[in-house]
């Protein structure tokens, strides 16, 4: 079976700095894939890799076995790949109604169509009202993003990553900043809203990444250093050493 | 999905009551279109008529790119312009090869004219918002200001191309000559394009263009392409400025090299940002208001341009939602029922800022009157420009009215503080 998330020998570098070093990831379909790794290890630049708002130095990207390294973020999307972002990327002055309307609609096939009433497609009504419903903002639809709380925000960061119906989910750090609670809660919705679809999440805490992953990748310095199951990851002597210590035992 | 969430259900509720509104609020601009030269019937009210008509369907156009799509631009009066010189040069060939199309069509061909200006230049200019956009069509409405004055042919040089609305064949018995007829077909076009533009802006287009306006970078997250979105918004707004330029044309039997020009670029950035760029129906008042301004001012001073100039700086600095943001702030405090607070605050505060206003508007004309020795008539006082006298005044009034004025002006933000907390506390307020 073609792997829903291909990356082969990527480098990525910023001027002559590397950031990515021949990196290498496989994530099948329908899988919970956790990238994890310290802090400017290159997760985020992973991310902006596979989702086209980078183009890789060299190496090759493959969504269900297309290549799609090369093409713009909106191709990439509409060929079932969304992904949301570390630091919170909404509509600030539209209310949170509309920013999950907007994500709706190209999926829903409206696209730019400029002779259609947006009120009245019940399709993109229902499906809106779905997203608030399940990101728990029903009752704020009416308030612009940017006066949301910060945990709100997140949970709308989320709604608008999941909202087209992508088959391929990757959100990057989506429970940072949140309390414990707000945590489990978000978790459980992540859990939840990505049932049968396949998910890749960048997450720091170790509870939340073995809870939910059926594979997790360790990134150092732009390298994938080790990738398996939570048991090999947790056996591993390499990922021991460079970056777990002691937290998992 | 089985059980419907009641969001829907509250959500319907809410939007058939706003469609209510949303008729009720067209019928009574249609009913108003219609009466109004009914009441101010002179020939001076009807010919400002005109011109504002034309300067709201010009404004709201040029909002499509701003406050919709966050596109700033420096050279709508292209599109305005192309449509004018189309329009006069299709109602002359119709003239001459006696066309059956009659003239309230004519405006439909300058709206053409600006969407295939729009067609043509716009992928190139969309590539890029902010700056890069705005320094584009600032070279572009230069570009094309400056070839009209050479292409003599197509655009008549200084003199511009003159034509005659009566000469195309007359509608319902009308042949369009005077001018209450010409008003009822700018009428007509006002609220026709004022109700596609509104429609426009509940699309999927229409949303999306919000969409990029806040935030591009994400839009291409969820599928769109933002280049795309910004060139579509850049052809509908020069489509709905063509049709303004068909109109002037109609409305003057001319079109010349001042319509495509930076002043009147400049005019139509100013009115949609006096009036309001984040509502919808802001640029309608900014056009009402500039457009009466430019006919007060230029006759009683010489220096109305200034003035234009002081409330753009004061706009922009006290109130940078226009007057539909200052009016809208106001929404939450009505529902509240706590309007009354802040409304003698207002009263109270008005006088010295009068004084204030007066002594800046003194300060000017005697600047401006200084060589010529003019006597200035400020309500029915005259003054006169060379006379220390009158400079005594003008810095009494500036200075007095303006430390007066700061503390009224405090006053009025303690009282909407207190009318915001009720509001608040009432949850009419975020
Ligand atoms: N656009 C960019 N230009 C230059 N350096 C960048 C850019 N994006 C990321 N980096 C650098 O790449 C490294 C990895 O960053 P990032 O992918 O955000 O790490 P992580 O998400 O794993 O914390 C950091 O050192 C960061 O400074
Ligand atoms: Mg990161």
């Amino acid at each position: 079976m073609t792997a829903a998330i291909q990356v082969n020998a990527v480098e990525k570098s910023f001027g002559n700095v590397q950031i990515i070093r021949d990196l290498n990831l496989s994530v099948a379909k329908g899988e919970r894939h956790a990238i994890i790794g310290p802090n400017g290890a290159g997760k985020s630049t992973t991310f902006n890799l596979i989702s086209g708002h980078i183009k890789p130095t060299s190496g090759e990207i493959r969504l269900n076995g297309e290549v799609t390294s090369g093409l713009r973020p909106f191709e990439i999307n509409r060929r079932g790949l969304s992904r949301s972002f570390q630091v919170t990327n909404v509509f600030a002055r539209m209310t949170v109604w509309e920013n999950v309307r907007c994500a709706v609609l190209w999926a829903t096939g409206h696209r730019y169509a400029f002779w259609k009433n947006v009120d009245s497609l019940p399709e993109v009504k229902q499906r809106t009202a779905q997203i608030l419903d399940d990101i728990h903002l029903s009752h704020r639809r009416d308030v612009p993003a940017g006066l949301l709380t910060y945990a709100e925000q997140r949970e709308l960061e989320i709604g608008i990553t999941i909202a087209g119906g992508a088959s391929v989910i990757m959100l990057d750090e989506p429970t940072a900043g949140m309390s414990h609670a707000e945590t489990e809660r978000a978790v459980a919705l992540i859990r939840r809203l990505t049932e049968g679809r396949t998910l890749v999440i960048v997450e720091h805490d170790m509870s939340v990444v073995f809870g939910l992953a059926d594979r997790i990748s360790v990134l150092v310095y732009g390298h994938i250093i080790a990738s398996g199951t939570p048991e090999e990851i947790r056996g591993n002597p390499k990922v021991k050493e460079a970056y777990l210590g002691e937290e998992v035992d | 999905m089985t059980n419907a969430p009641t969001p829907t259900l509250a959500a319907a509720k809410q939007e058939s009551g706003g469609a209510l509104g949303f008729y009720g609020v067209w019928v009574l601009a249609a009913v108003a279109l219609v009466v109004l030269p009914l009441i101010f019937s002179s020939g001076g009210s009807l010919t400002s008529f005109c011109l504002i008509g034309i300067a709201i369907i010009f404004a709201l156009s040029y909002n499509i790119l701003l406050g919709q799509t966050g596109l700033l631009s420096f050279g709508h009066a292209v599109q305005y312009g192309l449509g004018g010189f189309l329009a006069v040069h299709v109602m002359n060939a119709v003239a001459n090869h006696n066309w059956p199309i009659p003239l309230p069509v004519i405006p439909l061909i300058g709206g053409i004219g600006g969407m295939a200006f729009a067609l043509l230049v716009g992928w190139v200019m969309t590539k890029r918002a902010g700056t890069v956009f705005a320094m584009i069509s600032l070279g572009i409405g230069e570009l094309v200001a400056s070839s009209s004055l050479i292409l003599r042919s197509v655009f008549g040089g200084e003199s511009g191309i003159t034509t005659d609305r009566t000469s195309l064949m007359p509608m319902f018995g009308w042949t369009f000559g005077p001018q209450i007829q010409v008003y009822y077909l700018i009428a007509f076009w006002v609220l026709i394009s004022a109700i596609a533009m509104y429609a426009l802006t509940r699309t999927p287009l229409g949303r999306i263009c919000n969409a990029v306006r806040d935030n591009p970078e994400r839009v291409e997250f969820i599928g769109y392409d933002p280049h795309v979105v910004r060139y579509l918004a850049y052809m509908f707004a020069g489509f709905f400025a063509g049709i303004a330029g068909g109109l002037t044309a109609i409305n003057f039997e001319i079109a010349n090299s001042a319509y495509l020009g930076a002043t009147q670029s400049g005019l139509v950035l100013f009115s949609a940002f006096i009036g309001g760029t984040a509502y919808f129906f802001g640029p309608i008042l900014g056009a009402i208001l500039v457009t009466y301004l430019q006919l007060g001012l230029t006759s009683v001073t010489s220096v109305w341009q200034l003035y234009f100039g002081v409330i753009f700086i004061g706009i922009v600095m006290f109130a940078p939602g226009g007057i539909a943001g200052i009016l809208m702030k106001h929404r939450p405090l009505i529902r509240a029922g706590t309007l009354g607070t802040v409304i003698p605050s207002y009263l109270v505060a008005a006088i010295p800022t009068l004084a204030f206003a007066l002594g800046i508007i003194l300060t000017i004309e005697t600047v401006a009157r200084f060589s010529g020795g003019d006597v200035i008539n400020l309500l029915g006082i005259p003054f006169v420009a060379t006379a220390p006298t009158t400079w005594a005044a003008a810095a009494v009034l500036v200075v007095g009215g303006f430390l007066v004025a700061r503390i009224t002006w405090r006053r009025v933000a303690e009282a909407w503080d207190r009318a915001a907390t009720v509001a608040r506390d009432r949850g009419y307020l975020a």
